[in-house]
């Protein structure tokens, strides 16, 4: 099977080459049989490619240990969603990965759009098909062919890495894949209206699509990233602005810029360069991301072995980036703004300010992650970047952002009035006054969560009041009871009200990221029966009691396990387990380091979080750390939510922002119809 | 509802997807939740009292001391968050030092630390020393001075030099579109019941 892997990845090269040159080619032309070849390309290097990773599975799940890649990342005894897993835990699998997600996104690419975008398609697969092949060279010829075999054969791998042994690790990595890759087919439907110069409505249609796809999966991959490092690395967070984090919020924050700004391509025909590269630098992001994973350029907790795929991806990101902006360069005359911004007190100002925002944030997220370099490049020291510098920077920006994500929905389109604004800001800023005062009374000092709590009321009053009018105005017009007007108001405009849930989901994450400013903790060492106490920010005594260590194998481990009774002021809440493992082969030999599993029992307040450190000398005594995190949970809940808002506004349906834009125009004829 | 954060559910293929979907949808966890505790195959220390013996220490990892008062002394801990790691985890040496039980580096820099200010040495002296050994890539953020005010500053100043550049050029095209919005307009006429309803249904179709 590995020979029909290593076929199939030689037949998408050779494919993907070929659709690349006939996609570009046949487009130029208007060649109908390039063209056509080239869609087939698309096709074809999509079936080679799964091939492969079909060939791969196998691999993995015979235990052909003589593949390098199969000893590398699992072993006999490993469970089974771990060894399917197996195929992107590593650089040479996650490669192929990419790949082949790449080459099913196109494929899809092809056939959801064909009609409506014919004339864009050879240039889109030529895209598909320049980075797919990108990638299978960089399995060819960068040392990283997940077919490789070993001169020998073991007797058993080495299995996988304990931190990657959790649910959490099934879903999260493909999830930010599929964003990561998912990227490209916006981009390609850019550079494909930028190539064939259609730089009409039409293709911001595909991209819009195709770019809150990646937003979403990209949204709930953060998010599951983030719930990941909480249950599983131990150290109590779930955000450490590592550079591999980071680069996973870049394009994010481009793409969400994008998601904004497209708005107003779409109801004045502004910002159309804006928009256009937004596009490409989040696509570029997506490969930067790749490469701070892959080079070891910047050191990474999450990071793949460092390796010289580094260079491919550096080389490539460089000639991408000319190429991309050359052609975008050489097209601005044709991308000329069809009305222009009447007011600075108007939603396309605030969304500008949105956009400014978005985009700063980015920009210095990438200074900080970059700056270790840069530093080292001037002064010839070497600097950390940690989380201390992003927090001082990224949170007055952050708090600005949410302090925005009230007001542009509040302000109309074109010009706004002071009448108008006064009606729409009361009730919002009120609300978030009155919060504020709340919270000072309360005693809250912390001023960066006062502001976080206090703008988040401000921006749920204002989604709470968008909804309330929506659903009033239906209720008046058509007498629908308020839960069916909520409901059709929702179903009727999914862009907008979703856009709403999403900010939402936004405004509950800010509020649950302000509560660990309320973190406290403490270590402890216990022996059987004593206890330790820690203070909750609620006021509660929480009471951790130690009943003892219990060791036994299970699977492909061996664990040793200490067992807590909790209390809350005197009250019994029960038990919690934390565990040392030592995982094993399928010969009972140690694998790895022994990993730790927390203990943790949520609820809406706050999160209990208990390490077993280790033990004192062999016996049960042993040393915990006790961590309690306030509004966890909401965390989860937010992202969520968020994820839920994205789908909403996805949803097919409603017909496309040209078709509306013509009806609104019409719309409003029909309005001065009736003032004439 | 259980939720585990276990590396290997108890359950059979088609069950774990069911759970990872459920999980996607957020249904698990729903509740405040605890962790039962699964029966365990074996007792590790029959009979032998509390502090016991047990069954196999190489399984849980190096041996550890008991805690001290420093460890929780939240004046040392300041430091050390203050401090990078240098076995490589990205992480402050208080963060590694209770995340990764099997860093031998953390554990080393938390005695200095404390060695250092049990001698009375104040927090910057103790950051200083470890500058004077390690180079301030030792610090967790870069220290404000020479180049490193740029990684501070360059942020914050393109954001707001663009955005005061965003609201000139806001300002100058709103400036234009001024004299076009007060062109004077048709004198509005009221509406019809039935021009009114017509409008009403045309925006309720298209959702505006």
């Amino acid at each position: 099977m590995t020979v029909l892997g290593s076929l199939g990845l030689w037949i998408a090269f050779l494919v993907g080459i070929w659709g690349a040159l006939a996609g570009f080619v046949g487009g130029r032309q208007g060649r109908r049989d390039l063209e056509q070849s080239a869609r087939h390309a698309v096709f074809a290097m999509c079936a080679a490619l799964w091939v492969a990773v079909a060939a791969l599975e196998w691999a993995l799940f015979q235990h052909d240990f003589n593949v390098e890649y199969v000893a590398s990342y699992t072993s006999r005894n490993l469970p089974i969603f771990y060894t399917w897993s197996a195929l992107y835990a590593g650089q040479k699998g996650s490669l192929l990965f990419w790949a082949s997600v790449l080459s099913l996104f196109g494929s899809l690419a092809m056939v959801l759009t064909g009609r409506r975008h014919r004339a864009l398609l050879p240039y889109v697969a030529g895209v598909v098909c320049t980075v797919a092949t990108f990638f299978i060279s960089v399995m060819l010829f960068g040392q990283a062919n997940p077919f490789h075999r070993l001169a020998y054969t073991p007797l058993d791998g080495n299995g996988l890495n304990p931190q990657l042994q959790n649910p959490g690790m099934v879903f999260h990595p493909p999830m930010l894949y599929l964003g990561y890759i998912s990227i490209t087919i916006p981009f390609a439907f850019a550079m494909a209206a930028l190539l064939s110069k259609r730089l009409d409505v039409d293709w911001l249609v595909a991209i819009r699509k195709w770019t809150l796809l990646s937003w979403l999966f990209l949204s709930i991959g953060i998010c599951l990233g983030m719930w990941w490092a909480y249950v599983e690395l131990g150290w109590g967070g779930y955000w450490a602005w590592d550079p591999v984090e980071n680069a996973s919020l870049l394009p994010w924050l481009t793409m969400t810029a994008f998601l904004h700004s497209v708005m107003i391509q779409e109801k004045r025909g502004m910002l159309k360069k804006w928009n256009l590269a937004l596009i490409i630098g989040s696509w570029l992001l997506s490969i930067f991301g790749t490469f701070i994973t892959r080079s070891g350029v910047i050191s990474s907790v999450h990071s793949f072995t460092q390796s010289n795929v580094g260079y491919f991806f550096l080389f490539f990101l460089i000639a991408a980036g000319t190429a991309s902006f050359t052609v975008y360069a050489t097209r601005l005359p044709l991308l000329a703004a069809e009305t222009k911004l009447e007011s600075m007190v108007s939603r396309e100002a605030s969304f500008l300010f949105n956009n400014l925002l978005f985009v700063g944030i980015a920009f210095s997220v990438l200074w900080g992650t970059l700056f270790p370099i840069l530093s080292e490049l001037v002064q010839g020291t070497k600097v950390t970047v940690g989380p201390p510098f992003f927090n001082q920077v990224n949170i007055p920006l952050g708090l600005a952002l949410l302090g925005l994500t009230g007001i542009g929905p509040l302000i109309a389109w074109r010009r706004a009035s002071l009448p108008n604004l006064q009606r729409q800001f009361a009730v919002p800023v009120t609300v978030g006054v009155f919060t504020a005062l709340v919270l000072l009374v309360g005693g809250m000092r912390d001023l960066y969560a006062l502001m976080a709590i206090a703008l988040g009321a401000f921006v749920a009053g204002t989604v709470v009041q968008e909804f309330a009018r929506g659903a009033r105005a239906r209720h008046r017009q058509y007498g629908e009871g308020y839960a069916l007007a909520l409901g059709r108001l929702l179903g009727r405009n999914r862009r907008r009200y979703g856009g709403y849930i999403v900010h939402t989901g936004m405004v509950i994450l800010f509020i649950a990221f302000a509560g660990m400013a309320f973190k406290t903790e403490t270590e402890a060492t216990l022996r059987p029966g004593e206890s330790a106490v820690l203070k909750s920010p609620y006021g509660w005594t929480y009471t951790f009691t130690h009943l003892g260590v219990s060791q036994y194998d299970a699977l492909n481990r061996q664990v040793t396990a200490a067992t807590l009774e909790i209390g809350r002021d005197g009250k019994r809440l029960g038990v919690l387990t934390t565990e040392k493992r030592q995982h094993v082969d399928g010969l009972g030999r140690p694998t790895f380091q022994p990993s730790t599993e927390v203990g943790i029992r949520s609820d809406l307040r706050e999160d209990l979080y208990v390490v077993l450190a280790g033990l004192v000398n062999g016996t049960e005594q042993a040393v915990f750390r006790f961590t309690i995190n306030p509004l966890v949970w909401w965390v989860w809940y937010g992202g969520m939510i968020v994820a839920l808002g994205g789908l909403i506004v996805m949803w097919p349906g409603g017909g496309s922002p040209a078709v509306k834009r013509t009806q609104a125009g019409y719309a409003v004829r029909l309005v001065e119809d009736m003032k004439a | 509802m259980t939720r585990r954060h276990d590396g290997t559910l108890p359950v059979n293929r088609r069950e774990f997807f069911a759970l990872g979907a459920l999980g996607l949808l957020g249904v698990s966890g729903n509740v405040p939740s605890w962790r039962r505790i699964a029966p365990q195959g074996q007792d590790s220390l029959p009979g032998t009292g509390p502090s016991g013996k047990l069954w196999d220490p190489s399984r849980a990892g190096r041996p550890f001391e008991p805690v001290r008062a420093a460890d929780n002394d939240a004046a040392i801990q300041a430091i050390e968050k203050q401090l990078h790691c240098t076995c490589g985890c990205n992480l402050d040496v208080y963060t590694c030092r209770t995340t990764d039980f099997t860093c031998g580096t953390s554990p080393a820099m938390h005695r200095r630390v404390v060695a250092l200010a049990e001698q009375g040495k104040s927090a910057q002296q103790i950051l200083d020393a470890f500058v004077q050994q390690s180079g301030v890539a030792i610090l967790m953020a870069p220290p404000r001075r020479g180049f490193n005010l740029a990684g501070y500053f360059v942020p914050s100043l393109l954001i707001l030099a663009a955005g005061i550049a965003l609201t000139m050029v806001l300002r100058r095209w709103s400036r234009a579109a001024a004299p076009a919005a007060a062109a004077p307009r048709v004198p509005l006429v009221p509406a019809s019941p039935d021009e009114l309803e017509r409008l009403r249904r045309e925006l309720d179709r298209l959702s505006v």
